[in-house]
This record gives C-alpha cells, sequence and structure tokens, in this order.
C-alpha cells in the first residue's frame, strides 16, 4: 500500500530524537529556508536534508508517492510563475540578459532562470526535512511535541489521532473499493479516468459512514477517561532533551541565523543578485 | 450499607426520541455486587448502562426524572469527569476504542488527561498492566496483540483511576470462545481481588455464567422485570419469554422433562446436582428422540484443492488447504483470528490470487475469473454494512449491481422488488437507507448481492456484535435463503451459530484446515477444541453427567430437536 503521510520505524539516531527538538528544528528551519533566495545556501540546506536522510535510514521508495507529488506541484507552480510573470525575474534583479526570444513579453532570460532555479532549490530545501520530520515522529510524540511548542492539547491530539488513523482508512478504502468492485464497480485500468473517478466517489458514502462510526465510539472512549478535563495534560512519552535534540534545535537556529545574515550582511537583501 | 449505584422511580428519554426509553427503573447496586444486565436489544441496557457512567445526557442528550444517585451524589449535580472517576467502563469494541498508539500510551490516557507526573504514571502503568497480564506487551501497537489482549488493555485503562465500579458492555461480543471464557475468569479475579463492584452488560447468558454472578437485572422494553439470582432466574421462563437464550443444558434438561429447581445449583454445569431419576430422564430422551436424518447427497459448488497463500510481506497465511463445499449446504469457516478465515474469503472473491492450488466452481477453474465475474457465482456480504452501501436509497443500493451490468431499467426494478419482498424490505422500498436499523442495513446488504442472483453467499460475521434477538433475526433470514436453495457459506467464531445453523464446519487454525466434519462432532473432540480456541459445549459434560457416553451423538440429537421445536414455535 502506498504510504502517505505516516510514521516508519527504524531504529536510528533521527527517531530516537524528541518530537519537539525535531519540530522546533523544522520550524527554524523552514523560517530560514523560505526567507532565503540565495541559491548556494538552499542548495546547502537540501545538501545537509540528504545526510540527515541517510542517517535516518528512511528510503527514497519509503516516500516515494509525496515524492513525486512534491515534483508534480513544483514543476505545476513553475510553469503558473513562467505563464503570469515571465519578467519576474528582471523585475527582481533589474538586469536583463536574454538567452531566447519566444514572443511578445515571454522570452528566457538568466534572471528569470535564476528565479525557478530558487523556487526549485526551496522546494528541494524544505519538503524532504518535512517528510523526514513526519516519517520519523510517531503520532503521539508529534501530539506531545506541539502541546510543548504551545499548541493546545485538544488540537495537538487532534492531528495525531487523525494521522493515525490514515492507515486505517487506507485500509478500509481498499476492502470497500473491493467490494464496489465484485458488484460491478470497474476501477481498473480498462475504465476511462472520468469513469474511475465516478467509481471512486461511490466509495465515499461508505467511507464517510464507517468513519463517523469511527469518530463515534472514539470520542466517547476518550470522554469517558477524562480527556478535556483540565487546562493541561501530561504524556506518558514525555522525554527530557538529550544533546542530540539541543544539537538539533542548535542547527534549526544557525540556519535561521545564516539566512538572516547572508540577507543583512552579504546579499543586502533576500535575494542573491550575480548579476550586478 | 449505601448503596454505590441507586436509581429510584428513574426514566429517561433520549432529546431525538418521542418516548422515553426507561421508564420506572428502581435499582439499587451495593458495592462489591457483581451484576449482570440481559435483557433483548432495545430493551434499554445500554442506555440504562449509558446513565451509569454519563455518557447519557453529557454525550448523547436528553432528560431524565426520578432519582439517579452515584455513591450517593445525585448525578444530575456531577459531571462526566467525576463520574469516570466512580465509574469504570470498557466499551464492546476494543479496537475501536483504543486511543493510544501503544499499550503503555492506551493505558495511560487517564492518567495523562488528570497530570500525573511521568515517572509516577510509568510506575502504575507497569503495575496495572501486568495486574491484567499485558505487562511484556507495553510498546505494542494495537494491531499487534490479539482481540483479548486489546480487552486485557481497556480494562487496565479503566482500572488506573481505581475506580469503584467495572462495567463491561458486552465484553464477550468479539471475542472466541476461549478467549471469551478467560475474559469473564479475568473479570472475576479483578472483581475478588479488588473487591469493586463489577456490572456485566451482556445476552450471552451461558458464557457469563462460566463464574459466579451474584444478581441478574433483566431488562424488556425499558423496564427492569426481573432482579433474582441466577438459578432462580434459571427455573423461570423469563428468559424464553424475552428472548434470551438459555443455557444448552438448561433447553436440554428442560426437553428431557427435568423440572429444575434452585435446589439443583442450575448455574453451572460443574455445580449442577442431578439425581438418578432425572439422569435416567435425560437418557430416556437421547435413546426416545430420532437421529438427525443424513443430508442427501449433491454436487459440488465450490471445490479448493491444494491452496497455499502468502502475502506480499512473506506472512504464510493459508498452506494446503482442500475442502468442498455442496449445494445447499450451510458451511461455517471457523478459528480464532489470524486462523486465515478471512484470507480464504479473499482468495474465493478473487481480491488474493492464491500462489498454489485451484478454486473451482461447479467444476470450473476459477483462475481466470475476474473479481466482478466471480461476483455472479458467490456473493460477498462484507461484516460492517456500513462498509458496503453506497447509494442514497435502497432501491439504488439494491439495483447498484445489475445497473452497473448494464441491464435494463425495467429489468432492474424488476428484480429489484423481487429480492426486496425476499429479505422483507419491501416496506421500505422508497426510503433512504440511513433511516433503517443495523439488522436491516444488514440485509440490504444481502438484498444488494442477491439481486445478482449468485448461487452462493458468502457472509463474513454476520452477526458480529448483535444481540441475540437481531442474531436470531438474519440468521433465521439466511436459513430461509438456504431452504430455497442459495449455498452458504459463513465466517465465524461464534460457536452457537455453527453449531445451532451450520450442516458442516471448517475449522482453521494458523492457517491450515485441522477439521471439516459436522458442528456437533468439531465441538465434542478435546483436542480439536483447544488447538482451534473453541470451547467445549455444557452439552458435552451434560451427556458425560447422565453417563451417556457418546456425546457426539447427544450434541447432535439436542441440536436436530432444538431446531425443530423453535422452528415449530414461529
Amino acid at each position: 500500500m502506498t504510504n502517505l503521510f505516516n510514521y516508519i520505524d527504524r531504529p536510528s539516531p533521527v527517531h530516537r530524537m524528541t518530537g519537539a527538538a525535531k519540530l522546533v528544528c523544522l520550524l527554524l528551519w523552514s523560517f530560514g529556508a523560505m526567507s532565503s533566495f540565495d541559491p548556494r545556501f538552499l542548495f546547502a540546506l537540501f545538501v545537509l536534508a540528504v545526510v540527515l536522510f541517510k542517517i535516518s535510514k528512511i528510503k527514497v521508495k519509503d516516500i516515494s508517492f509525496m515524492l513525486w507529488f512534491t515534483f508534480v506541484f513544483c514543476m505545476l507552480n513553475n510553469l503558473l510563475i513562467y505563464l503570469f510573470s515571465p519578467q519576474h525575474g528582471t523585475e527582481i534583479y533589474g538586469t536583463a540578459h536574454e538567452i531566447l526570444h519566444i514572443a511578445g513579453r515571454y522570452n528566457i532570460t538568466q534572471e528569470q532562470l535564476l528565479y525557478h532555479l530558487n523556487v526549485i532549490l526551496k522546494y528541494l530545501a524544505t519538503i524532504p526535512i518535512v517528510l523526514l520530520f513526519v516519517t520519523t515522529t510517531d503520532p503521539s510524540e508529534f501530539a506531545a511535541s506541539l502541546n510543548r511548542i504551545g499548541v493546545s492539547y485538544k488540537i495537538s491530539y487532534a492531528v495525531a489521532l487523525a494521522l493515525r488513523y490514515i492507515p486505517d482508512i487506507q485500509r478500509e478504502y481498499h476492502d470497500i473499493t473491493l467490494s464496489l468492485q465484485a458488484r460491478g464497480v470497474e476501477l481498473s485500468k480498462k475504465a476511462s479516468l472520468v469513469n474511475r473517478l465516478k467509481s471512486a466517489s461511490q466509495t465515499l458514502i461508505p467511507l464517510i459512514l464507517s468513519s463517523m462510526d469511527r469518530i463515534e465510539i472514539i470520542s466517547n472512549a476518550m470522554e469517558l477517561r477524562s480527556f478535556g478535563k483540565n487546562k493541561k495534560r501530561t504524556w506518558y512519552r514525555h522525554r527530557a532533551f538529550s544533546a542530540w535534540d539541543y544539537g538539533a534545535m542548535i542547527l534549526g537556529l544557525v540556519i535561521l541565523l545564516v539566512s538572516v545574515a547572508l540577507a543583512a550582511f552579504v546579499n543586502h537583501g533576500r535575494y542573491y543578485n550575480p548579476f550586478v | 450499607m449505601e448503596p454505590v449505584i441507586s436509581f429510584k422511580n428513574f426514566g429517561f428519554k433520549y432529546t431525538v426520541q418521542k418516548e422515553p426509553t426507561l421508564y420506572d427503573i428502581d435499582l439499587d447496586i451495593f458495592p462489591g455486587q457483581k451484576v449482570l444486565i440481559a435483557g433483548p436489544s432495545g430493551c434499554g441496557k445500554s442506555t440504562l448502562a449509558s446513565c451509569i457512567n454519563g455518557l447519557a445526557p453529557f454525550s448523547y442528550s436528553g432528560e431524565y426524572t426520578g432519582s439517579l444517585k452515584i455513591k450517593g451524589v445525585e448525578a444530575r449535580d456531577s459531571d462526566i469527569f467525576s463520574r469516570s472517576k466512580v465509574i469504570g467502563t470498557v466499551l464492546q469494541d476494543s479496537d475501536a476504542q483504543f486511543v493510544g498508539l501503544t499499550v503503555a500510551e492506551d493505558i495511560a490516557f487517564a492518567l495523562e488527561n488528570d497530570e500525573v507526573l511521568v515517572d509516577e504514571m510509568r510506575r502504575i502503568v507497569a503495575e496495572t498492566a501486568a495486574s491484567v497480564g499485558v505487562g511484556t506487551h507495553l510498546s505494542h501497537a494495537p494491531h499487534e496483540i490479539s482481540g483479548g489482549q486489546k480487552q486485557r488493555v481497556s480494562l487496565a485503562g479503566v482500572l488506573v483511576d481505581d475506580v469503584d465500579v467495572l462495567m463491561f458492555d458486552e465484553p464477550l461480543a468479539n471475542l472466541d470462545p476461549a478467549t471469551g471464557e478467560s475474559a469473564i475468569e479475568l473479570i472475576d479475579e479483578i472483581g475478588r481481588k479488588s473487591g469493586k463492584t463489577v456490572i456485566i452488560i451482556e445476552h450471552r447468558l451461558e458464557d457469563v455464567l462460566h463464574r459466579d454472578i451474584d444478581r441478574v437485572v433483566l431488562m424488556d422494553d425499558g423496564r427492569i422485570i426481573a432482579d433474582m439470582s441466577p438459578a432462580e432466574l434459571l427455573c423461570s421462563d423469563l428468559l424464553i419469554k424475552t428472548g434470551i437464550r438459555e443455557p444448552l443444558y438448561i433447553t436440554a434438561l428442560k426437553y428431557a422433562g427435568v423440572s429444575v429447581t434452585p435446589e439443583m445449583q442450575p448455574a453451572h454445569i460443574e455445580t449442577l446436582i442431578l439425581n438418578e431419576a432425572d439422569k435416567a430422564r435425560v437418557r430416556e430422551w437421547f435413546y426416545r428422540v430420532e437421529k438427525p436424518a443424513a443430508a442427501p447427497e449433491a454436487e459440488t459448488m465450490l471445490g479448493v484443492s491444494g491452496l497455499s497463500f502468502a502475502y506480499s510481506n512473506g506472512h504464510q497465511a493459508l498452506s494446503g488447504i482442500s475442502f468442498g463445499v455442496k449445494r445447499g449446504e450451510m458451511t461455517a469457516i471457523a478459528g480464532r483470528n489470524g486462523a486465515g478465515k478471512s484470507t480464504m474469503c479473499k482468495l474465493i472473491c478473487g481480491f488474493e490470487k492464491q500462489q498454489e492450488g485451484t478454486i473451482s466452481f461447479l467444476g470450473e477453474d476459477t483462475a481466470e475469473l475476474s473479481i466482478k465475474e466471480r461476483a455472479e457465482h458467490i456473493g460477498y456480504v462484507m461484516q460492517n454494512p456500513n462498509q458496503m452501501i453506497s447509494k442514497v436509497f435502497i432501491k439504488d443500493e439494491v439495483g447498484l449491481g445489475l445497473v452497473l451490468r448494464g441491464k435494463p431499467q425495467e429489468e432492474v426494478d424488476r428484480a429489484v422488488e423481487k429480492v426486496l419482498d425476499i429479505c422483507n424490505l419491501s416496506p421500505f422500498v422508497e426510503w433512504p437507507v440511513s433511516a433503517l436499523s443495523y439488522g436491516q442495513k444488514k440485509r440490504v446488504t444481502i438484498a444488494s448481492i442477491l439481486s445478482l442472483e449468485p448461487e452462493m453467499i458468502m457472509l463474513d460475521e454476520p452477526t458480529a456484535g448483535q444481540d441475540f434477538r437481531r442474531y436470531t433475526e438474519i440468521m433465521e433470514f439466511l436459513v430461509e435463503l438456504n431452504r430455497s436453495g442459495i449455498t452458504v457459506l459463513l465466517i465465524t467464531h461464534d460457536m452457537h451459530l455453527m453449531l445451532e445453523y451450520c450442516d458442516r464446519a471448517l475449522v482453521f487454525s494458523e492457517g491450515r484446515l485441522l477439521a471439516d466434519d459436522t458442528p456437533a462432532a468439531v465441538l465434542s473432540d478435546p483436542d480439536l477444541i483447544k488447538r482451534a480456541n473453541l470451547k467445549k459445549t455444557s452439552l458435552y459434560d451434560l451427556s458425560r453427567i447422565c453417563g451417556i457416553d457418546d456425546p457426539r451423538e447427544f450434541t447432535a440429537r439436542f441440536i436436530d430437536f432444538d431446531r425443530k421445536a423453535r422452528r415449530g414455535h414461529d
């Protein structure tokens, strides 16, 4: 079954870190990467993310679906940027080194290419680290870490439960489609895409109905065991920060500081501009 | 002594309903008592339980009249959280109520919500887990432990709170017979050791009576109709009146003309005292009743030969399975969870493909048939009707398979009408599915399969989680279908179901077919029973007590006689 957004249990130093430290690192990392348009810096973050992936023992195959999804989305994003503002690069960098003229305002400039490179690198610098966080942090650890950085525990727990039920709902979806196929709903490649989408929509009602059952039972079970009684709660999986955790948070901070420093002292702005 | 739970002239009405669900409830439960609340579906026993643990009215809104005091505090004046510190509830579906990601976290859930500090929490969790026998599974995920273990985890989850009352909602519903027996033993042991009050809501009387019960509260139509000791209840005719199943040995004694009295200690087969005259009556009855007729020879409908299957993760789910199902038979596939029953079903439907062996239908190999083509011969009904129903209206749902096969509208309408008639659903043709009860939905799913006119239907746990009345309703319906010529294959871990309704049982264990015999024979074979997590019937013991040396034949004759007697009633 395709792995959507699940925790993958493997022994690695990344898995052993506390969720809260990873989340702090992820947030700082993302701020750093989001605010910078320096391809050198973004590329360095990408390399660092790949190294962390190696350490975590999560394989490309485990997250291939999400990677494909990201890839398609990234390409679409680039295409749309170009279609709507082919001169964006020129506006940013203030120069125009034309390589190829197409028609009207559509041409290809070095500035535009650099801008697109930046966009792609932003994906590369952030998405892997998000996937790394999701695949190495189990849902309850995730809830605890959200709560630790100040999100209300009720929201944290709701998010964790949703993540936790993804595999169950996938399994249920699979069972439902099989029984529908037995009744004659064609979901295989033999049917056209439109028909397949139409057929897939047939699974919605049973999927929603059985999920409602599940929600009712789980919310009763939670309420009967005092969930929501107090303003705060403790977490069984709570752990003190280890050296690794402090290391991760410092790494995140360093990334953010480097990003800020590059903007303040080197690039004099968020963009690295080799054209002037 | 102060009662821990005290209902006085109590009534309850759900906001969404016109009529009250409970009337005139007067009930005192005293500390340390062990009480069974029994009654047919819709009798109000679940509502009574919800009133005790606070789900009604805090989660299911409604209003009550009269008074309910929990430990002397009027229920109106407390909230669901303080209630949960007095009443610990183990819900029916231990799978769906598993909140934590691991056993330890699930047990710790209530402690977490009470802001217990981590070190203290770990200590309590470890101790409690050990006390219910899951101490070595603390880091396991829910899917790594069995149904019985999940229930123990749920129990531990309420025990951490040091509640006064433990309440179990249908604790046997999702367990195989042997696991159910040990669940009843565990409940008894925990109750005795801790001195806590125990309330069990269950309709499987005989199984609950495996251990002593102080009182049985019998409900019907929203009222308490009896509150007495199990022995007194068994000697009355109240069980038959309310449609609760008597223990089999009691029924057998009554058939033999033995009058059951409290002095005979009839609550357990182990304590039952029979005098020589009574034993002679049973023996006499045994020789008098006719032998069950042998099934007429019929052609093999489904043939399975040398079947082996392993999942892609390497788990060998089935090995070397061979059996045949004859036309017109009603056959059970039995065995504990994980024995390979569902995998067998998936292979027959074509959801998975076997690595070795063949499955043939009326002598023809099915290897080349698609899921859709197989479905025209063998219909498959999933356990949960909500997973199958994809249309808003009953008519559309039942006709779906035909519409998808491109049949003309008139033909679809005609077929739907016919099938709805067979399934007693005609009055509801224009109804939305959501307005139906669970049992009716089940019939809609069966109808939607029958509309394709398969010669055989296969049902996964058709009665799971159903009480005796709905169970009987579903099973009698299947019997009717079976009589009309449809071959039925059932997957079940319910022994009564296979004993009462099936001609044959295929017993699976760890991916192998252990036995292929009549249910009476299977349930009289101690060795087989042990290997397949089944339980011997009380008829076995009764025949021994009465000096009948063929318990298998005794069981077979009893079942045959009982079927005829009950059908005669209707």
